[in-house]
């Protein structure tokens, strides 16, 4: 029942990035730490905004005035300044450690400890950014402005800090770049998941198949024997495959070798005329079957535990 | 075994996990909606009776998770909890003081406090800011040559080749025109709050930029100050300098002991483990850094603005005095009894 599509649909489970925090009533809440690549695109969201902010600022102030005052340009400076140096900040300590670009990628700031995100953190983690980014940046791109005769060694020194900053978390198991080392911080995966129908509750979730009353009707029968082969692993990869979209093309290929392989596998001998519905009745019946066993305390991991 | 069938299992008409579901969904429902209104709009514009439900919900919700964890192998609903939890734990245990509270509590107690918990390093910092000027003060007035390598040629109209008038007309130049003063004094204050910001960033780096940063300040001030007093305009320098300096050179400092702090940390972490060394004396730098930028916008206000536009030395020194007594008051004695409180709760606590 491996099937590399399916095995696919347990991937971002790695536990390896899996953080726990433990709440203060005792039971432990689990977070995946979030991939490189959502961070480096909320940070473009967020650069985005604030450069479109900035300029909608400029031009909005220059049409009021009329012309560019140099009360404008005053006005102007000091803004670019917070907005770089505080835009992170500001919107991690009101949103509760998002900021657009964290936000529309599902990602979120949170207390290694999972304690309160204190405000001293926030600016910790941003303020540095100044160290990793900023500085780096303004050698690399504006370097003739602020070091007219750089030599070529400044530039590369400048190109190899930025590397190092940039490479930062990769370095470390928990992803932590320096802001976040010095914070004590965690960026972590908040992805909001919906309550889909449960494949047991037929009343909740009729199959498309079901002529209204047969559904109540089982019309495979399975044996202990024939249970006692698969265990939780196996049962949630066939939940993944019978939740694969309907309108995917490949899913009736898909529920036919599975169906095929789980005949051989447990020697079914029925009939079976509708694959689905053999697979959904099967999962009912093996899902039954280990929730039972797991009230009695025994937790079958696999088909390869005992 | 008895409990279990013996030979064939019929499909049971309710799973345990499906009543289960059946009979806590609609909670959870309600708590998603509450979140979701949270998430969009702040959870103040939640009304007082939702508010209310909101933990009770929470409660409910991680209960059922940790049900489901021990009795449901439906995937699906498992993450849907653990996401729903996790989302419900955020805005339950999240911090829910207002902006402006959080700010006069900054004000009144935190920076003041974080300042005074942070002596020795400020300490370190002024001496080694003070070294470098006393350093670069004998130097140059033994030989005006120094104050090239020291000041470098950025204060174009003040060097030892000008002539004491010069030198004399640039401390009492003033501007008229508003606009060209705020913006003086806008890109003095972005300049010298992000040399601060870096003092404060580079302790990562072992400190060790934070001290030269400190040290070339020093050397600065210093190699300046040479120069004046050797023309003999010595008052005239300080009455030109102090008014906005005193703020500068505290929040210059301030910042350098934010970022040796930050140093401390990493190199010497103690007892503890790096990580938690960093991340206590990082949140306490940062505090204190962002108290930091602060000072040097009104330092900025009164260099760009004042300075310019007042010349009379008793005024100059007058202002002067009235801020280092600000300051001394300010980062002295402001929110000790704060301290003492959270101190004693502490103790309490142990």
């Amino acid at each position: 029942m491996n099937l590399p599509s399916v095995a696919a649909l347990r991937a971002n489970e790695d536990s390896k990035l899996v953080r726990e925090i433990v709440t203060p009533e005792g039971i432990p809440l689990r977070f995946t730490l979030a991939s490189a690549s959502d961070r480096a695109v909320a940070f473009l969201i967020d650069m985005v905004v604030q450069a479109v902010v900035l300029v909608a600022i400029s031009l909005g102030l220059a049409f009021a005035v009329g012309g560019a005052g140099t009360l404008l340009t005053a006005v102007v400076v000091v803004m670019a300044f917070l907005l770089v140096n505080f835009y992170f900040a500001v919107f991690e300590v009101r949103w509760q450690g998002a900021t657009p670009g964290k936000r529309k990628l599902g990602i979120r700031v949170i207390d290694a400890r999972g304690g309160q995100l204190e405000t001293g953190a926030v600016l910790a983690r941003n303020l540095i950014r100044e160290l990793e980014v900023w500085m780096p940046l303004r050698l690399l791109l504006a370097g003739s402005l602020v070091w007219p005769e750089a030599p070529a060694w400044a530039r590369l020194v400048a190109g190899g800090w930025t590397f190092v900053f940039l490479v930062m978390p990769a370095l470390n198991k928990d992803r932590l770049r320096v802001g976040d080392m010095i914070a004590g911080t965690r960026v972590v995966m908040q992805p909001k998941l919906v309550l889909v129908p449960d494949l047991v509750d037929e009343t909740a979730a009729a199959p498309r198949h079901a002529p209204a009353g047969s559904a109540a009707a089982a019309s495979h029968a399975f044996s202990d024997a024939q249970l006692a082969i698969y265990g939780i692993y196996e049962l949630q990869v066939l939940e993944g495959v019978l939740r694969i979209s309907p309108g995917d093309l490949s899913q009736l290929e898909v529920l036919r070798t599975v169906s095929e392989k789980v005949r051989s596998k447990i020697r079914y001998e029925g009939k079976v005329i509708d694959d689905e519905r053999f697979l959904r009745e099967f999962y009912a019946a093996q899902r039954a079957h280990l929730e039972q066993k797991l009230l009695f305390g025994q937790r079958r991991q696999d088909k390869f535990s005992k | 075994m008895a409990g279990l069938p013996a030979t064939s299992s019929p499909i049971p008409r309710e799973l345990r996990s499906v009543e289960f579901r059946r009979e806590r969904e609609a909670t959870w429902r309600e708590l998603e909606g509450l979140i979701a209104a949270a998430d969009k709009h702040g959870l103040r514009t939640l009304g007082a009776e939702q508010l209310a439900r909101l933990p009770h919900l929470y409660r409910a919700a991680l209960s059922s998770l940790s049900v489901a964890r021990s009795i449901s192998l439906d995937r699906a609903l498992v993450g849907y909890l653990e996401s729903l939890v996790g989302r419900a734990y955020f805005v339950v245990y999240g911090t829910r003081q207002h902006l402006r509270r959080q700010l006069s509590e900054f004000v009144l107690w935190k920076l003041p406090s974080t300042v005074r918990r942070a002596k020795w390093h400020i300490l370190v910092a002024v001496l080694v800011t003070l070294a470098a000027a006393i350093a670069a003060f004998q130097l140059t007035s033994a030989d005006m040559d120094y104050y090239y390598a020291f000041v470098g040629d950025m204060a174009q109209s003040r060097t030892p080749a000008s002539s004491t008038a010069e030198l004399r007309e640039g401390l009492y130049h003033t501007e008229s025109g508003s606009g060209i003063l705020a913006t003086f004094a806008a890109s003095l204050f972005s300049h010298n709050a992000r040399i601060g910001i870096l003092a404060f960033a580079t302790g990562f780096v072992a400190g060790l930029p934070t001290l030269l940063l400190l040290f070339y300040n020093g050397l600065v001030l210093g190699g300046f100050a040479a120069l004046f007093h050797a023309r003999g305009l010595a008052v005239d320098l300080w009455a030109w300098m102090l008014p906005h300096g005193v703020t500068e050179l505290t929040a210059v400092i301030l910042c350098g002991a934010g970022g040796l702090q930050l140093a401390q940390a990493l190199v010497f972490p103690g007892a503890r483990t790096r990580m938690d060394s960093l991340r206590e004396h990082g949140r306490a730098a940062a505090l204190i850094v962002v108290g930091a930028v602060a000072m040097l916008f009104l330092a900025g206000l009164i260099e760009g603005v004042f300075r310019q536009t007042v010349t009379s030395v008793p005024i100059r020194f007058a202002v002067a005095g009235a801020t280092a007594a600000g300051w001394t008051y300010y980062f002295g004695f402001v929110g000790r009894g704060r301290d003492r409180a959270e101190t004693g709760a502490t103790e309490v606590a142990r």
